[in-house]
C-alpha cells in the first residue's frame, strides 16, 4: 500500500531503476524493515500494469541483464497527489503510512506541514464528534467515546511533535536524497 | 451567507512585538453563535490572534472586525467600553478579585455598567445557581477549589450576556475531569444563550468541545478541521 506510493514519491523526483529505488527505500524509509527485491519488482509491476509508471530506459551492461529505468506517468503523479492529501484513519500501522508521506513530500520538495496540518485537522474533527457523543450519550457510550478520544489525542501528539521536529528530518531526507543521487 | 452571518473577522492582521513577529497576516472568519478553537503550538501567535479579536492589542496592520464594524480602528477607549459591554472574558487562572466573595466578583461587571446594587448580586445568585455553585456566594478566591473558582470566572464573564466570549486556556490550570466539567458549562451555556465563543488552547480534547478547531503556525491560520470533516471515522 504505502510501499507503492513510497515507489511512486521516489520516480517523482527523477527516473530510477528497480535496484536502486529498493537501496533508496530502505534508507529513506524503511530502515528497520528493508524491502525484499522481490517486492520491488513485484509493486513496479502493478504500477506498470496500472499505468502510474512507464518505461523510461533500457540498458544492457557488458552481456549482464537488461534493466528497466522506470518513470512516472501524469497518472502515477495525480495518484501519488491525492494519496498525499487524503487524511488517514490511524491505526496501528497507519503512523508508518504518515511517515511515508511525510518523507515522500519532502523528497519532492513540497511542504510537509501541509500534510500533517490536513491529518491534524481530521483528527480534530473526528474528536468533537466523540466529544458530543459523550456530553450526549449514556455513560457506557461515554466511556467508549473516550477510549477512542485518548488514542486519537496521542496520535495528534505524534504528529505536533513531528511537525516540531521537521526542520531535522527535512535535513537527513535531502541530505540522503543527494548522496543517493550522487552515488546512483 | 450573508456578512450579516459573522460576527468576528481578522483580515491579514499583522502584529509584532519589538522584533519578534507574532502574527504574520492571519485571517479567520467567525459566525454569530459558533464555537471556534483556536490551537497552535506555543509562540504560534494564537493568543495574539485572540487579543486582537477581542480588541486587547490593536493589530499593526490589517483590518479586525464585530458585529459589522471595524474594531482596530476605534479609539482605546471605544475598545475599552466594547469589551465591557459586549465581551466576556476567562482566562487560565480566573483572574478573579481576591479580596472580594464569589457573589461580588460575578456582581461586579454589572455594578461597574450601572445596574442596581440589587439586581447585580440577584442576578449573581442565579448564576451561581447555574453553575452549581449555591452556597459558595460568601467565600472568596482562596476558599474554594480551582474548578470552583474557574466556574465563578465563568459566571462573571457570562453575567453581562456577551456576544462573544473569549476563553484563553480556560482550563489550563485544572484537572482533566474538573477540566471537563467547566467545558461542558461552557458548552451548554454558550449554547443555550447563542453566545459565540473564541477558545484557545493546545490541549486538543478541550479544542474538540468546538464544532470548528482552527490551527495556528507561524502567526498564519494554518488549517481548519470543517474542510476535513468526516474524513476518518
Amino acid at each position: 500500500m504505502s510501499t507503492s506510493y513510497a515507489l511512486l514519491g521516489m520516480l517523482g523526483g527523477r527516473p530510477s531503476y528497480g535496484y536502486d529505488l529498493k537501496h533508496a527505500y530502505d534508507v529513506l524509509y524503511g530502515r528497520s524493515k528493508p524491502l525484499a527485491f522481490g517486492q520491488v519488482y513485484a509493486t513496479l509491476a502493478r504500477l506498470l500494469r496500472d499505468k502510474k509508471i512507464a518505461v523510461h530506459d533500457m540498458i544492457r551492461e557488458s552481456g549482464g541483464p537488461e534493466r528497466k529505468q522506470y518513470a512516472i506517468t501524469p497518472l502515477g503523479r495525480e495518484d501519488l497527489e491525492a494519496w498525499l492529501t487524503q487524511p488517514e484513519h490511524m491505526t496501528s500501522d497507519s503512523q508508518a503510512v504518515l511517515f511515508a508521506k511525510i518523507v515522500t513530500a519532502i523528497l519532492l520538495d513540497k511542504e510537509p506541514n501541509i500534510y500533517l496540518d490536513t491529518q491534524r485537522a481530521a483528527h480534530l474533527a473526528r474528536m468533537h464528534e466523540l466529544t458530543e457523543k459523550r456530553r450526549t450519550g449514556d455513560f457506557a457510550e461515554s466511556l467508549q467515546a473516550d477510549y477512542v478520544l485518548f488514542h486519537l489525542e496521542a496520535d495528534l501528539r505524534w504528529i505536533d511533535i513531528t511537525s516540531a521536529r521537521l526542520r531535522t528530518l527535512t535535513r537527513e531526507i535531502l541530505g540522503e536524497r543527494q548522496r543517493l543521487y550522487i552515488t546512483s | 451567507m450573508s456578512g450579516n452571518d459573522y460576527i468576528l473577522q481578522a483580515n491579514n492582521v499583522k502584529k509584532t512585538f519589538g522584533q519578534t513577529p507574532a502574527l504574520q497576516g492571519a485571517d479567520l472568519t467567525i459566525r454569530r453563535g459558533e464555537m471556534v478553537a483556536i490551537m497552535g503550538p506555543s509562540g504560534s501567535g494564537k493568543s495574539t490572534l485572540l487579543h486582537c479579536l477581542a480588541g486587547i492589542f490593536a493589530p499593526d496592520s490589517g483590518e479586525v472586525w464585530f458585529d459589522g464594524k471595524r474594531l482596530d480602528t476605534l479609539s482605546e477607549t471605544a475598545r475599552t467600553e466594547l469589551r465591557r459591554t459586549a465581551f466576556g472574558f476567562v482566562f487560565q487562572f480566573g483572574q478573579l478579585v481576591p479580596e472580594l466573595t464569589a457573589a461580588d466578583n460575578i456582581a461586579l461587571p454589572l455594578l461597574l455598567d450601572k445596574v442596581q446594587r440589587k439586581e447585580a448580586y440577584k442576578r449573581a445568585a442565579s448564576w451561581l445557581e447555574r453553575l452549581g455553585l449555591e452556597g459558595l456566594g460568601n467565600r472568596r478566591s482562596g476558599e474554594i477549589s480551582g474548578g470552583q473558582a474557574q466556574r465563578v470566572a465563568l459566571a462573571r464573564a457570562l453575567v453581562i450576556q456577551p456576544k462573544v466570549l473569549f476563553a484563553d486556556e480556560p482550563t489550563g490550570a485544572l484537572d482533566s475531569l474538573t477540566g471537563e466539567k467547566v467545558m461542558d458549562l461552557m458548552v451548554d451555556i454558550a449554547r443555550e444563550e447563542g453566545t459565540t465563543v473564541v477558545l484557545v488552547t493546545h490541549d486538543a480534547r478541550i479544542a474538540s468541545y468546538a464544532e470548528r478547531a482552527v490551527t495556528v503556525r507561524d502567526g498564519k491560520v494554518a488549517t481548519n478541521t470543517k474542510q476535513v470533516a468526516g474524513a476518518i471515522k
